[in-house]
């Protein structure tokens, strides 16, 4: 629409307080929408997954094995109905999926959070310190970039042995690329224009440019970047885990339930890796999907 | 051109030297490497042959020229399980990865572009809908998920196709290949498939997105405004545009697959590096893992070099700025 | 009345968006005749762009044509098959854009772009459709075109670039060329050129030229004839030097009043206050009462274009200078 656009549809729009637009554009997808209330009731679900679930799957001393392997909807000794069944190891599936869940989206929240500040800062002090200090940084941005992250934090959780703070280290290792490269374009795009020049010029303090300037530049796309990495995250937690580099035994994510039950799938028990592996499903695309939206909103070019 | 190369092949070869340092660090200077190159059951002559074979009692720059000497000579140590040197342990798994990252990224290609373009040019068409709402879940379901449910479904419940294991191979230039027979080509399809399924998710997006974007340009308009014919506008004008950031992303996918076939190869026992790797980091088989991260650098600063290449084939403005 | 190359009547062209209906041209007439150029006058976002991209059936969703008829040769374009219009376009009647960067594919060759030009209409080969690339080239002054065809956009300036996509125009020859804003993304020196190199063009081929612009400067040189477009609808409409000598419509005088070269020098150059009204939420009558200062009640109502002299119209209820005659006719 382009040549049409910039002329007949440069029409003023009602003036909205712009987060109420945002919000009002955003519903207006239905599946975006959806995605959102999906979205909600898995972080609510895992929250308060103590006060749900029938059973603490951590409490070995509530597990029999006599309960091992039932099938969804069975009563087993505990008395109430297992309506997902249970693992090899007697523990009701629902419960371990809630538990599960909390761990995958903590490990997701804290890796994406750590990837944002520590990308954010890289990329923001490169655009606006530039000269060497940016040439350094950004190639080696642009190396890691080119290294798939699943890689680096297999070796990196390989070396760095298991555990909860390991793990997001490694996903952070990882991932902190993204935020670096994206923030780096939008604030040295940002850097490039008069008025910052002009600011710079002025003996202000190099600060007030940061954070008055370039930072509330980034964040829109430091936004977006961010709902994909946390669903990636919490992907990449999954295949550590399932792969047994993951989390301590002792924590069953929902990675480490799809891997137990795997070995039992061949005999026809799917229901152990099926039920956590569609919990992780429905949660990663309920996000993506949302990221998705926001994307498209954010994203001034397919703007109509 | 060829200043271009050059300029490229030093940048290359000190990326490369950039990361023997890291991984020098990595294991001898953080870690302890007698504990990483000597197993933990050798008698002390064998220790003490390790440690003057590698130098271990020499001064850190001494053992890093050590260290980059036997990289060059293509000595990255013995591997403590398998009792041979790590790098004929992984070259010989080397081919099967290859199989079937290419089986996988070809896939990919053929089908994701088409896709990707469509979706692009009928952005509200119902078809589009439904192409880009599988490529979300391509895009967002975990490889090793997608596996066990095509296992679960294909060959459990099914029974159409092979779970695990390369079939039968035939030798050819020195290797086996499992396509070229009917038994291998089976046992191809399902982790090929498995493997392509996030590619096409991505490269089916790119496509659309640039298609869109190409779809929206002046060139596109003042195109037809030349009379040329839909399928032209789309092939020649579109088409163009797009590869350009296909080729990146296809080059940088192609190294990101080798990686993801460790998942892949993990759940169908496909003898290949990954399921090498893997294997290592659970025995701690450490030399087999320095050497895998050594040589998958190596392989994917090669990959940057040829996409860097075809790019600025692709591309006239690159072409000329580094022409200058 | 003689046959016109180019007849448009009650042209309606509205985008549906997101926001409500933008009727972006809301009932436009005007006819051109063969080998004469038509300024087509108004700010952004008046429609004088959407008027052109109508004509070459090139209108894209959101955006549709609703009403009215284009008819070249008497041929109708409204609703005409997509092929045939397609088989129209770069033929009988093409198109030079605004911005001469966009225009042109930046990763295919001048001549790949031109040779693609020439066989959309012309059953050659390759090699005969760069000869008739090459000659074009040469046709609208550039140097040794052969060595430029191998040549990508962005290796020429801003104003060869035009001259390519003017070449690329005139290819098969057309009748009617449509021009948007063309000079605009120029510098100065070069408009110059490429205003004289259309005029010189116009006059040998016998090609009729719509030139779209905000620069009431380049009509007085160029156009024959000349419509003011506003808010969607032409306003003023007349021989190019009557116009311009005499504005009837006081949107018209306002933009001539401000043009510093159309203003004896030490003369006030005047600015129209306020700004285009949204076309979302245009208010019935007048689009222009509300920056007016001859409005009255009566401008409540849409006046109709209508002739006060001869060829010479304008859709107003107090038009400049004609005052008594209005009042007296009433």
């Amino acid at each position: 629409m382009s040549a049409i656009g910039r002329d007949a549809l440069a029409v003023p729009t009602r003036e909205r307080r712009p987060l109420a637009a945002f919000w009002i554009e955003f519903a207006e997808n239905k599946v975006a929408l959806a995605a959102l209330a999906v979205v909600v009731v898995f972080v609510l679900a895992a929250l308060f997954a103590p006060l749900i679930a029938p059973q603490d799957p951590y409490d070995l001393g509530k597990l029999s094995l006599l309960d091992a392997r039932r099938t969804p909807g069975a009563v087993a000794s505990g008395g109430y109905v297992h309506i997902l069944g249970t693992d090899a190891a007697g523990r009701d599936l629902f419960s371990a999926i809630l538990y599960g869940l909390r761990i995958s989206i903590q490990i997701g929240l804290l890796a994406g959070a750590c990837a944002l500040a520590l990308g954010a800062t890289f990329g923001i002090v490169a655009a606006y310190r530039g000269g060497r200090l940016e040439a350094f940084i950004m190639r080696l941005v642009d190396l890691q970039l080119s290294f798939p992250p699943i890689l680096l934090a297999l070796v990196l959780v390989a070396l760095l042995g298991q555990g909860r703070g390991q793990l997001v280290a490694a996903l952070t290792a990882a991932q902190y690329a993204y935020f670096a490269r994206t923030a780096h374009g939008a604030a040295s795009a940002e850097r490039r224009k008069d008025y910052i020049e002009a600011a710079l010029a002025t003996p202000l303090p190099g600060w007030r440019i940061v954070f008055k300037h370039l930072l509330p530049n980034c964040l829109p796309p430091l936004i977006v970047v961010a709902t994909v990495q946390v669903a990636y995250s919490i992907a990449l937690e999954a295949t550590l885990s399932f792969l047994g580099l993951g989390l301590p035994i002792t924590e069953p994510s929902l990675g480490m339930l799809i891997a137990n039950g795997f070995q039992y799938m061949m005999s026809g028990r799917y229901w152990i890796s099926l039920y956590p592996g569609v919990a992780l499903m429905v949660l990663i695309v309920a996000i993506n999907l949302v990221g998705d939206q926001v994307r498209d909103q954010l994203n001034p070019r397919l703007k109509r | 051109m060829l200043g271009f190369i050059i300029q490229r092949l030093l940048q290359a070869v000190g990326v490369m030297l950039a990361m023997s340092v890291i991984v020098f660090i990595g294991v001898y200077a953080i870690g302890n490497p007698i504990d990483i190159l000597i197993p933990p059951e050798a008698d002390q002559a064998i220790r003490q042959a390790v440690i003057e074979r590698y130098g271990l009692d020499l001064p850190l720059w001494r053992q890093y020229l050590v260290f980059l000497g036997n990289l060059l000579r293509g000595d990255l140590g013995r591997s403590f399980i398998f009792n041979i040197p790590t790098l004929d342990l992984i070259l010989g798994r080397m081919p099967a990865t290859l199989e079937l990252a290419l089986s996988a990224v070809v896939a990919a290609t053929l089908i994701g572009i088409p896709l990707g373009v469509y979706a692009g040019y009928r952005p509200d068409a119902p078809l589009s809908r439904a192409i880009m709402g599988f490529s979300i879940l391509g895009f967002s379901v975990p490889t090793f998920w997608v596996g066990l449910i095509l296992i679960m479904v294909f060959a459990v419940e099914l029974g159409w196709l092979p779970a695990g294991g390369r079939g039968a191979t035939v030798e050819l230039f020195g290797v086996g290949w499992s396509l070229l027979t009917w038994d291998g080509a089976r046992h191809v399809i399902l982790p090929a498939i498995n493997l392509a399924l996030f590619k096409l998710a991505l490269l089916t997006r790119l496509a659309r997105a640039g298609t869109r974007e190409a779809m929206l340009s002046d060139y596109v308009k003042f195109a037809r405004a030349e009379g040329l014919r839909e399928a032209q506008v789309l092939g020649r004008h579109v088409l163009k545009n797009i590869s350009i950031p296909i080729v990146t992303v296809f080059g940088l996918e192609l190294g990101s697959t080798v990686a993801f076939a460790v998942v892949t190869e993990t759940i169908f026992s496909w003898p290949g590096m990954g399921k090498l790797i893997i294997d290592s980091i659970t025995v701690l088989d450490r030399p087999v893992m320095v050497a895998y991260l050594i040589l998958i650098t190596f392989l994917f600063i090669m990959i940057n070099l040829a996409v860097d290449l075809v790019y600025a084939m692709l591309d006239p403005r690159l072409r000329r700025s580094a022409a200058r | 009345m003689t046959a016109k190359l180019l007849e448009v009547r009650g042209l309606k062209t509205y985008f549906f968006t997101r926001a409500g209906v933008v009727k972006a041209v809301d009932g436009v007439d005007f006819a051109l005749a063969r080998g004469k150029v038509l300024g087509l006058v108004g700010e952004s976002g008046s429609g004088k762009t959407v008027t052109g991209f109508s004509i070459l059936g090139l209108i894209d969703p959101p955006g549709r044509i609703v009403e009215g008829s284009i008819k070249l040769n008497g041929q109708e374009l409204v609703n005409l098959a997509p092929a045939a219009l397609r088989a129209l376009r770069g033929r009988k009647i093409a198109m030079v854009f605004q911005d001469p960067a966009m225009t042109l594919n930046p990763v295919l060759s001048i001549g790949t772009q031109m040779a693609m030009a020439v066989r959309a209409h012309a059953g050659l080969s390759k090699r005969a459709a760069l000869a008739r690339a090459r000659d074009a080239l040469g046709r609208v002054g550039i140097p040794s075109p052969e060595e430029r065809l191998a040549a990508f956009p962005h290796q020429f300036s801003g104003g060869m670039r035009q001259r390519v996509a003017i070449a690329i125009a005139l290819l098969h020859d057309p009748e009617l060329i449509v021009a948007d804003e063309p000079t605009t993304a120029l510098d100065v020196s070069i408009q110059g050129q490429i205003l004289f190199e259309m005029r010189r063009l116009t006059r040998e081929l016998g090609l009729s030229l719509i030139w779209i612009t905000h620069d009431l400067a380049v009509v007085s040189g160029l156009a024959d004839d000349m419509c003011v477009m506003y808010a969607g609808r032409i306003v003023e409409r007349g021989p190019a030097s009557r116009v311009l000598a005499q504005p009837l419509h006081p949107y018209t005088r306002g933009l001539l009043q401000s043009v510093p070269g159309m203003v004896a020098p030490g003369g006030e150059l005047a600015q129209i206050p306020g700004s285009t009204p949204s076309l979302l939420r245009l208010p019935p009558g007048c689009a222009f009462r509300a920056r007016c200062d001859r409005a009255s009640a009566a401008c409540a109502a849409m006046p109709d274009l209508s002739p006060r002299t001869t060829e010479h119209d304008v859709r107003c209820h107090h038009p400049v200078g004609l005052d008594e005659r209005t009042e007296a006719l009433a």
